[in-house]
């Protein structure tokens, strides 16, 4: 086996003039590879091509890859690095919005409900609000790794750390220009994903794959932490503007919203990220005149990908202390604000949408409202804010009520027909055949938990195969919050046909007259017979050779998008929820320490608790350390911190106890009424945590993270809650 | 592979530092493991000093306090001793890194480290500490004020290992205070780390020691502002006057972890604090 390692470039933007290998310089028998060595097209196939697998003649972001070693060990390969001379011309290099060309962009959306221009000259008050969100990192414990070989019959195998074996197979097949039938790419256990292991994991295995073909060896791509938040996609930043229009009642009358996201330097999956983060840009409120203008702009960054959420993180944050700014200037409470315009049954989303019976926005901000005693106890602390002594902990509270569209968006899973397969095995047991994968959201407990129910069996009469490209069909991406609620469902309906298909033919061996009855892994008939359900099936297999059934996922027909007006069902249901988020900051330093949050979600219903609960916990607190700390610091595009001492999550000693309350309104057409629950959590915690500091310090708060450094700035700069009540009273009554 | 040479005992350490002065000595590691893997192998040779008994432990005397060089955080950490008499560096020694850093990580390996940002070393200074290095030459005692010279520069010869730190017993009725501002509650380089000694006779403070962490490039004991404090009474005006008079004092800089505008900020805000306390 021989180790890979990648020369990146360490300017932003610039043209290569040459690429020199200098083998002498290199540890014996190393091995280099350039994009002129690429057997087909230079590019990672996902929603376009347009990412280099290798830089040709220009590098666009620092840590684009340049150029492939290969040698005996991994430190070998690292040494090899310094035999590869690179020669650039730099050129001009974008690397923030501020300085993207807006007639450039990588997506646009647009989409208007209403008519946004009247109704804001209509409006009593008019209140304006600009947000902006910043990079993350996913943070997975396992970095990106990869093997890749070929078989003795000449089939190319990769296999490693991936949330989507069929992306990674579709990168190869387009790259290698194979036979799909000649690839296989392999999930082992995913130690976390985030979204992190959606797009990049295909760029990994086409390195891995490409040093195999070249070197007739296997080879191993692993990064250490380092090179993984160098050269990996991060959650793209946002500068999300607000102009909203409110009657007097405090009834939103127009929200016009203008949502740009750091595309980075291709194309990836951003056009979906926008799609996502355009169609939450609204939050869960009922608004009449709704216009969303949204783009994608390209910068001279590392290409941002998917990370849990998906753009839907990024609008809520901007709404929530938009609503939290209008709630200000209109002299209300965060709570009331909300409760006055909170969506409801009947009421339409921007895109026309008219939602149904399992629209809880109401009751998850009722219910955290009530377990917190939200209303009293923030205006005690805003009265306690303007008299507290020098020296005495800054206490706060912040309110955030989110959604989230549960699976693809719009004609995505139409398009897909997600399979699940199952057959029956000799022995009885039946092997279920799906490519999703538990990155540790827990689906290798939930699969089984909902195929048992389905089907009466138990866990022993189950089999899982390993996520394989050669064995199982593709049921799509893990992503999108669809595993459960799309893959489970057709799960369970695959199960159900199985166990019906084998108790028929059982009944009609046995002669018996009534149905069968399948339970807890027996089969039953009326009369008291029983048998297990192993024997049954074992016999079927034994007398009419194996049974073997497919179903796909059949999207409601009433789930239909226009992709040019974006108007009509982007998701078939939504997953709801409401943070109430306490802090105390320090009076001195204002370091903030996030103390509790209560997360309440309506996810359908909770097909395992326990572990649904521990989605929100992971979630909520990504959400507020997204919030609060962690921040991607650039100089001249550049990563500075590139290391877990200075990129910041949270220890357990900064991680708040989270009280988690799961509410149900099942969704018919989920699995026993489940909806997609894996990135809700991160919709909310972001502004509720920064409406708590603004509590607690009367400081106003519009950009993540809301680090010591920038309260201090905002402080100074008088960014206070008192400006924002002064300018809107202004403004309304010049208007007047 | 690097060379590891395993004294067990310090005379020996100190001939095999005096035959290779370029020996890297080693005792916790928390510093150097996590240095890169390609540049960690090209190392010269490591002096092991995890056996060396004479380097560890914490005497009591009549006149001083002495810790030996490789005694861990945990066990600065927990001593009684410790705590009676310097709970400033008690403090310290529980909030660096985290349990598993504090189990590893020694006084004398943050010492010679000899980062701007190491949480120990402002307690050292304003505890008038004395830092005791010893060569096969004999030992050397060496003011802990004038042993950080520059940044990661120390007044240690290469043929010298830090055998024991020596800190006297205080006055009676002096306070000790400490307080971290770092990135997170553990597993954080602090942003700016303060320390500071003092000692109130009829509402004026007799003694007042103050040094700081993260705002120059070494540790710094700010010895101006002490000058302009002591002897003032104790109270607000005396703690604000301390607050910005430190933070006047210093020229921190903005890096990965902070901006120099906040860690004048916090400096000051927390010299304040920590002046007001004092009584």
């Amino acid at each position: 086996m021989l180790f890979g390692a990648t020369v990146r470039s360490p300017i932003p933007h610039a043209r290569i003039d040459t690429i020199r290998w200098q083998p002498e310089k290199a540890p014996a028998g190393a091995f280099c590879l350039t994009a002129l060595d690429l057997p087909g097209p230079n590019g990672v196939l996902l929603l376009n091509d347009d990412w280099p697998i290798l830089a040709d003649n220009e590098v666009r972001h620092v840590g684009e890859p340049v150029a492939l070693v290969a040698a005996a060990s991994r430190l070998d390969a690292r040494r090899a690095l310094a035999a590869v001379e690179v020669e650039y011309t730099p050129l001009d290099s974008v690397l923030d919005l501020s300085e993207a060309d807006p007639e450039n962009p990588l997506a646009v959306i647009q989409l208007e409900h209403g008519d946004v221009e009247r109704a804001l000259g209509a409006s009593d008050v008019v209140v304006e609000g600009e947000y902006r969100t910043g990079h993350q990192e996913h943070i997975y414990i396992e970095c990106q790794a990869m093997t890749a070989w070929y078989e003795p019959d000449g089939a190319l195998v990769v296999k490693g750390s991936m949330q989507c074996p069929y992306y990674v197979h579709k990168a190869l097949v387009h790259a290698l220009e194979l036979p799909p039938e000649r690839v296989r790419a392999e999930a082992t256990v995913v130690g976390g994903g985030f979204g992190g292991k959606e797009d990049y994991p295909s760029l990994i295995a086409l390195h891995a794959a490409l040093l195999a073909k070249a070197t007739g060896r296997p080879v191993r791509i692993a990064y250490d932490r380092h090179e993984d938040i160098v050269g990996t996609t991060k959650r793209h930043p946002s500068v999300i503007r607000h102009v909203t229009g409110i009657d007097e009642q405090g009834q939103l009358m127009a929200m016009d919203v203008d949502l740009l996201l750091d595309g980075g330097s291709y194309t990836t999956l951003t056009p979906v990220v926008l799609s996502r983060a355009a169609l939450h840009a609204g939050g869960v409120y009922r608004c009449p005149n709704v216009r969303i203008r949204a783009r994608a702009l390209r910068t001279n960054t590392a290409t941002n990908g998917a990370f849990r959420g998906f753009g839907a993180p990024e609008a809520e944050f901007a709404v929530e202390r938009q609503m939290d700014r209008v709630a200000r200037a209109m002299g209300l409470d965060p709570l009331e604000i909300r409760l006055r315009n909170v969506l409801e049954e009947g009421d339409e989303l921007p895109t026309g949408q008219v939602l149904d019976d399992t629209t809880s926005a109401r009751l998850c901000l009722e219910k955290a409202a009530a377990l917190t005693d939200f209303r009293r106890r923030w205006s005690e602390l805003e009265e306690e804010r303007r008299q507290r002594a020098d020296g005495e902990p800054m206490r706060g509270l912040g309110l955030s009520a989110f959604f989230h569209g549960a699976g693809f968006t719009g004609n995505g899973e139409r398009r897909m027909r997600s399979p699940v397969k199952v057959a029956l095995r000799e022995d009885g047991r039946i092997e279920v055949f799906t490519a999703m994968i538990d990155m540790g959201q827990g689906s290798a407990v939930v699969f089984p938990q909902i195929a048992c129910e389905a089907g009466g069996l138990t866990e022993d009469d189950l089999v899982f195969a390993e996520p394989d490209t050669a064995r199982v069909p593709d049921s799509g991406p893990t992503v999108a919050s669809r595993t459960t609620m799309v893959i489970g469902r057709v799960l369970a309906e695959a199960i159900a046909e199985t166990v019906e298909l084998v108790q028929a033919w059982w009944r009609g061996t046995k002669d018996l007259e009534e149905d069968l009855t399948v339970a807890e892994g027996a089969v039953q008939s009326p009369d008291g017979s029983s048998w297990t359900w192993r024997e049954v099936a074992a016999s079927y297999v034994k007398e009419k050779g194996s049974l073997e059934v497919s179903r796909r996922y059949e999207p409601p027909a009433w789930q239909q998008l226009d992709e040019e007006t974006y108007q009509g069902v982007a998701y078939p249901t939504y997953g709801w929820g409401a943070d109430v988020v306490e802090v105390e900051v320090d009076p001195d330093t204002l370091e903030v320490k996030a103390q509790k949050v209560t997360a309440v979600c309506e996810v359908g219903k909770a097909i395992h608790p326990t572990l649904c609960a521990g989605q929100i916990e992971g979630g909520t607190l990504q959400a507020v350390s997204w919030g609060l700390m962690e921040e991607v610091k650039m100089e001249e595009g550049r990563y500075l911190n590139d290391r877990l001492a200075t990129y910041i999550i949270p220890t357990i000693g900064d991680s708040p106890e989270i009280e988690v309350h799961l509410l149900e309104q099942p969704y018919e057409g989920g699995p026993f009424g489940a909806k997609g629950v894996g990135e809700l959590p991160m919709d909310g915690g972001a502004p509720a945590a920064l409406a708590a500091v603004e509590n607690a310090t009367g400081i106003w708060a519009d950009e993540i993270p809301a680090t010591p450094e920038r309260l201090t700035a905002w402080q100074e700069a008088g960014d206070v809650v008192e400006s924002i009540a002064g300018e809107a009273t202004k403004r309304s009554s010049s208007e007047d | 592979m690097t060379r590891a040479l395993t004294p067990s005992n310090l005379r020996e350490a100190l001939s095999l530092l005096g035959e290779d002065p370029g020996l890297v000595p080693m005792a916790g590691c928390t510093d150097l493991m996590v240095t890169d893997p390609v540049e960690r192998v090209e190392l010269p040779a490591v002096l092991d000093l995890t056996r060396v008994r004479e380097l560890r432990g914490i005497r009591r005397g009549k006149e001083a306090l002495e810790i030996g060089a490789t005694t861990t955080f945990s066990e600065i950490g927990s001593s009684a001793d410790v705590e009676e008499l310097f709970p400033a560096l008690a403090r310290a020694a529980r909030v660096i890194g985290g349990w598993q850093i504090q189990n590893r990580a020694t006084l004398g390996g943050n010492i010679a480290n000899a980062s701007p940002a190491g949480d120990s070393l402002p307690v050292l200074l304003v505890l008038d500490a004395t830092l005791v290095a010893a060569s096969t030459n004999g030992e050397r005692r060496i003011p802990y004020t004038e042993f950080h010279v520059g940044y990661r520069r120390t007044a240690l010869e290469p043929s010298e290992l830090i055998d024991r730190v020596s800190l006297p017993i205080p006055v009676p009725g002096s306070v000790q205070a400490f307080r971290k501002v770092g990135t997170r509650e553990a597993q954080a380089i602090s942003k700016v780390v303060v320390a500071m000694l003092g000692r109130v006779e009829e509402g004026k403070l007799a003694d007042y020691r103050l040094a700081a962490g993260s705002v120059a490039p070494t540790p710094v004991r700010l010895a101006e502002v002490e000058d302009s404090i002591r002897g003032r009474s104790v109270g607000e005006e005396t703690a604000s006057l301390a607050g910005s008079l430190a933070r006047a004092a210093v020229k921190p800089i903005d890096d990965v972890r902070s901006t120099a505008t906040y860690r004048a900020f916090a400096l000051e805000r927390v010299v304040r604090r920590l002046t007001l306390q004092l009584i």
